[in-house]
C-alpha cells in the first residue's frame, strides 16, 4: 500500500475542507492534505454558478466558482496539497489513518496527527420520499441535473416540472428556463416556502413560474422516459385530496427535497453521532468524540450559508493543527449544551472550558417561526447571554455568543422567548 | 400604476408598494428599512438582475466555463443576452474576470468568466 504522512488530513476539498486547510495552514500546521474524490477543487460550488454567495463573510456578492476560487487560490499559495480522484473508504482512527483508493497509487494510507472530515452532504432522492409510478429515464435530483447542465454541457429535459421548493430546486428552475427549457411547476408539500424569498422572486416570479404551495406528487406516468405527472392538493395532514389531483404532461422531474450529511466514514469510526442533525457531536473545536478527528461544514449540519460553513470550518483548521502541534488548550470541564423552548438542535453539542475564558458562538435552528423573539442562553439559572431578533425561522441558522468564564453548572441552556 | 414588491435585500421579505409611472415614482409604503426603500424603487423603475450562465468552451474535459454579467443588468434583457451568450465560444487559457463578452446587447456591461481553465 502506498504511505503518506501529514500533519492535517482533510477529508473533501468542498468549501468546509479548503477553509479547514487554509486555517490549519496559517496557525503553523506544516503539511496539510486534502483527499477529493473529484478530479478537482471546490465541491458543489464550482456547480452553483449563481450569484449569493459571500454576502457575509466578503461582504460583496459572489458566485459559487468565485467563492470556491479565493479559498483554492489561497490554499495552493499557502502550500496546501492535494489527493485528488481519490475516494475515502475508511477512517482508522485507531491508527490516526484515512485509507483512500487513488486512480494512480491504487490503495492508499494517509497518516495523520489530526483529520478533519468534510465529506458536505447529498440530496434526498426518490426512494427516499417514495413517490408511486413506473420508473422512467427523466427524473433527476436537482443538484444532478445541476452538475450535468453547469459543469458536463448535458441539458436533461426541455418540459420540467420541479418537486420541493428548496433553493436549489428554484436555482435549476431559472437555469432551466434561460437553457431555452420550459418549466411548468414548482410543487411544494408544505404551506410555506423551504427555500429564500429572493430566489422566488428572482428565480420563478421572473419568468413566471407557478409555485404550486401545499400540494405533491401523486404519480409519475412514463414507460422509457417521464411522460408526465400527476399531482393534488394536501389537507393538513399532508394527505393528497384524490379529487383536487391535476395531470402535468412533461418529460423531466428534478427533485429538490432535503439533504443528508454524507456520514458513512464517521458512523464507521463509531465516533459519537446526533440523531437530529444527522451529524457527529462536536465541541467549539469541532472536535469530534474520537480527540483526534475534527468535522465541519455540511457533514456536522445542513448550513443555508456557505459563508457560515467558511466560520466554521476555519475553527476545524485551526484547532486540529493545533491538536498536531500538541497546543490545543487543557480542559478542565465540559458543558453540555441543551435545548429550551422552540429549539431544534445546538452546535456545538458541548464545550469545552479551559483555564482562558472563551467567547462561544452555539449555532443552532428554532421549530417554528416566530416574530419579536428574545434568544437567551442560560447557566445555573442566570442568563449569559441574550439578543433580540424580529423574526425567526426554521430556514434560517440562528446564533448566540458568550463567555466560558459565566458558564456556572455543567449545562448551557438556549431558548427563543417570545417577547411580552 | 401600483405594483407591490417582495423585498429580496435580506429574509425578512417585506411587501412594499410602490406608486408611481415610468421613472416617476409618486409613494413608497411598506418598507422597514432605508436598503428596502431603495430597492424596491429600482425594481419599480428599472429592475436588474447579475446573469449567470456558462460559455462552451474548445476543451474536450471541461466543455464549459462559468460566467457573470459583471454588473446587473437591466431584467428584460436577459433572455435577448442568453442568446447572444450561446453563439460563443472561449478558448483556453482563461482567468477568473477575463472578459469573455464586452457590451454585451449593448447594455455597457462585459460578461466574465467566474472560473479558470488551463
Amino acid at each position: 500500500m502506498y504511505n503518506v504522512t501529514c500533519d492535517v488530513a482533510i477529508v473533501g476539498g468542498g468549501p468546509a475542507g479548503l477553509s479547514a486547510a487554509v486555517a490549519a495552514k496559517k496557525e503553523g500546521a506544516k503539511k496539510v492534505l486534502i483527499i477529493e474524490r473529484d478530479e478537482s477543487i471546490g465541491g458543489i460550488l464550482q456547480q452553483c454558478l449563481h450569484p449569493g454567495f459571500g454576502l457575509t463573510y466578503f461582504k460583496e456578492e459572489l458566485t459559487g466558482p468565485e467563492y470556491a476560487g479565493r479559498f483554492a487560490k489561497e490554499a495552493i499559495e499557502l502550500g496546501v496539497e492535494f489527493l485528488l480522484n481519490s475516494m475515502v473508504l475508511e477512517v482508522d482512527n485507531a491508527n490516526n489513518a484515512v485509507i483512500c483508493v487513488n486512480k494512480e497509487y491504487g490503495m492508499t494510507q494517509v497518516t495523520a496527527s489530526s483529520i478533519i472530515l468534510a465529506m458536505g452532504c447529498r440530496e434526498r432522492t426518490r426512494a427516499n420520499i417514495m413517490i408511486p409510478g413506473s420508473r422512467p429515464a427523466g427524473v433527476y435530483t436537482a443538484g444532478s441535473a445541476q452538475r450535468l447542465v453547469n459543469r458536463q454541457n448535458e441539458m436533461v429535459g426541455k418540459k420540467v416540472v420541479i418537486l420541493g421548493s428548496g433553493d436549489i430546486g428554484m436555482i435549476m428552475a431559472r437555469r432551466m428556463t434561460l437553457e431555452g427549457a420550459k418549466v411548468l411547476a414548482v410543487i411544494e408539500l408544505n404551506d410555506f416556502l423551504a427555500g429564500l424569498t429572493r430566489n422566488k422572486v428572482q428565480c420563478l416570479d421572473d419568468f413566471g413560474i407557478p409555485l404550486y404551495l401545499s400540494h405533491t406528487i401523486t404519480k409519475i406516468d412514463g414507460y422509457q422516459r417521464v411522460e408526465g405527472i400527476h399531482f393534488a392538493k394536501v389537507d393538513e395532514k399532508k394527505k393528497p385530496i384524490p379529487e383536487t389531483e391535476q395531470f402535468i404532461e412533461c418529460d423531466t422531474l428534478l427533485l429538490s427535497v432535503g439533504l443528508i450529511p454524507e456520514n458513512e466514514l464517521t458512523r464507521k469510526a463509531e465516533i459519537k453521532m446526533n440523531r437530529i442533525t444527522n451529524g457527529p457531536e462536536v465541541n467549539q473545536y469541532m472536535q469530534t468524540s474520537a480527540g483526534n478527528i475534527f468535522a465541519c461544514g455540511n457533514v456536522v449540519h445542513v448550513n443555508d450559508l456557505v459563508d457560515n460553513v467558511t466560520t466554521e470550518s476555519q475553527k476545524a483548521g485551526r484547532f486540529a493543527a493545533q491538536y498536531a502541534m500538541n497546543t490545543l488548550p487543557e480542559t478542565v470541564k465540559t458543558a453540555q449544551s441543551v435545548t429550551g423552548s422552540n429549539v431544534r438542535y445546538l452546535c456545538p453539542q458541548s464545550v469545552d472550558i479551559s483555564e482562558k475564558n472563551e467567547t462561544i458562538s452555539l449555532y443552532f435552528r428554532v421549530l417554528q417561526p416566530e416574530l419579536d423573539v428574545t434568544l437567551v442562553a442560560k447557566s445555573g439559572g442566570t442568563i449569559i447571554a441574550k439578543k433580540k431578533r424580529p423574526r425567526v425561522n426554521p430556514g434560517e441558522m440562528e446564533h448566540i455568543e458568550f463567555q466560558t468564564k459565566d458558564i456556572c453548572d455543567e449545562n448551557v441552556t438556549v431558548e427563543v422567548v417570545k417577547e411580552g | 400604476m401600483t405594483k407591490e414588491i417582495i423585498c429580496t435585500v435580506c429574509p425578512m421579505g417585506c411587501h412594499i408598494t410602490v406608486d408611481g409611472e415610468g421613472d416617476t415614482i409618486l409613494s413608497v409604503t411598506g418598507f422597514t428599512c432605508k436598503r428596502g426603500e431603495q430597492y424596491a424603487s429600482t425594481e419599480f423603475a428599472h429592475p436588474v438582475r447579475i446573469l449567470t450562465t456558462t460559455i462552451r468552451t474548445d476543451n474536450e474535459k471541461n466543455p464549459l466555463v462559468p460566467v457573470r454579467s459583471a454588473k446587473p443588468i437591466p431584467k428584460e434583457k436577459v433572455m435577448d443576452c442568453m442568446k447572444v451568450i450561446r453563439t460563443y465560444q472561449a478558448k483556453a487559457p482563461i482567468q477568473t474576470y477575463d472578459v469573455l463578452i464586452e457590451n454585451i446587447c449593448d447594455t455597457g456591461v462585459d460578461i466574465v468568466a467566474t472560473g479558470t481553465l488551463d
